[in-house]
């Protein structure tokens, strides 16, 4: 099983949505199809929605932290929402909720951007 | 209780190999009346050993050769992952949470502290030049239910 990658764009935030697993392998076209979107200076925050990824390692970790500098060196905001247990506790080890927002779902992480 | 098991696979250092060693070791372990969560922690400490072969062990060299060997026994799990690549040079610097050798590369430098989390025991045997053994072993929780 590889990474799906789906990204929208509302308002000046980038949903991106991973079905699958995120691992050294899959993370870089992660970061690839990001950064692409990331160029365009009319996004600032980032929602990255985790309710279909059923796996993510260190990598991951990586990868995330990579893409919020840059929305920080902006001074959005990076909200992560719907991380199945495993991926959860990943989270906590790095210390990633530290500077990224957890929100249960995409709805309510929106809701933290303005975005109605 | 079961008879002990054993399986070893070996497979060039490639990142979509990564995937294919989390599912052997998984598929193996599944014989057991093991949780999901404690699946899905083992599928994690395989991918960390195993990413740190290509990435650190072999830098991504796709010549170089990756071992996994598992071995259950009374509900309890040994893992171990071995590489003949670069060894690590200063193991206790390695295994601090968030150092990384190689942040160009948005590594994070959390594998071992993650090995660590999931895994009741972690032990690293390198040298340099010749490469690097991670033994990794967990008591699961159905066997600790079973002798209590």
């Amino acid at each position: 099983m590889s990474l799906r990658i789906i990204m929208e764009t509302k308002q000046d935030v980038l949903v991106v949505r991973l079905q699958g697993e995120l691992d050294h392998h899959t993370a870089e076209e992660l970061r690839g199809k990001v950064d692409d979107l990331l160029r365009q200076s009319s996004i600032r925050h980032i929602v990255l929605s985790l309710a279909e990824l059923s796996f993510m390692d260190s990598s991951g970790i990586g990868v995330i932290l990579g893409r919020y500098k840059q929305i920080s060196a902006r001074s959005g905001e990076m909200v992560v929402c719907s991380i199945n247990p495993t991926i959860y506790r990943i989270f906590e080890m790095s210390g990633l909720f530290k500077v990224i927002k957890f929100r249960e779902n995409e709805a309510e992480a929106l809701h933290v951007l303005g975005v109605a | 209780m079961a008879k002990r098991n054993f399986m070893s696979v070996a497979f060039a250092a490639q990142s979509q190999n990564e995937a294919f060693a989390r599912v052997a070791v998984a598929s193996f372990i599944s014989q057991l009346d093991i949780s999901v969560e404690e699946l899905e922690e083992i599928k994690t400490v395989v991918s960390e050993a195993v990413t740190n072969s290509i990435i650190h062990g072999y830098d991504e060299n796709p010549d170089g050769v990756v071992r996994i060997s598992v071995s259950i026994d009374d509900g309890a799990v040994e893992l171990v992952v071995e590489d003949e690549g670069k060894g690590i040079e200063d193991v206790d610097q390695a295994m601090q949470p968030l150092f990384t050798s190689k942040p160009e590369l948005e590594r994070s430098g959390m594998g071992f502290t993650i090995m660590e989390n999931f895994m009741d025991s972690l032990e690293v045997a390198t040298a340099v030049g010749k490469g690097t053994t991670v033994r990794l072993t967990k008591r699961l929780s159905f066997a600790k239910a079973l002798q209590n």
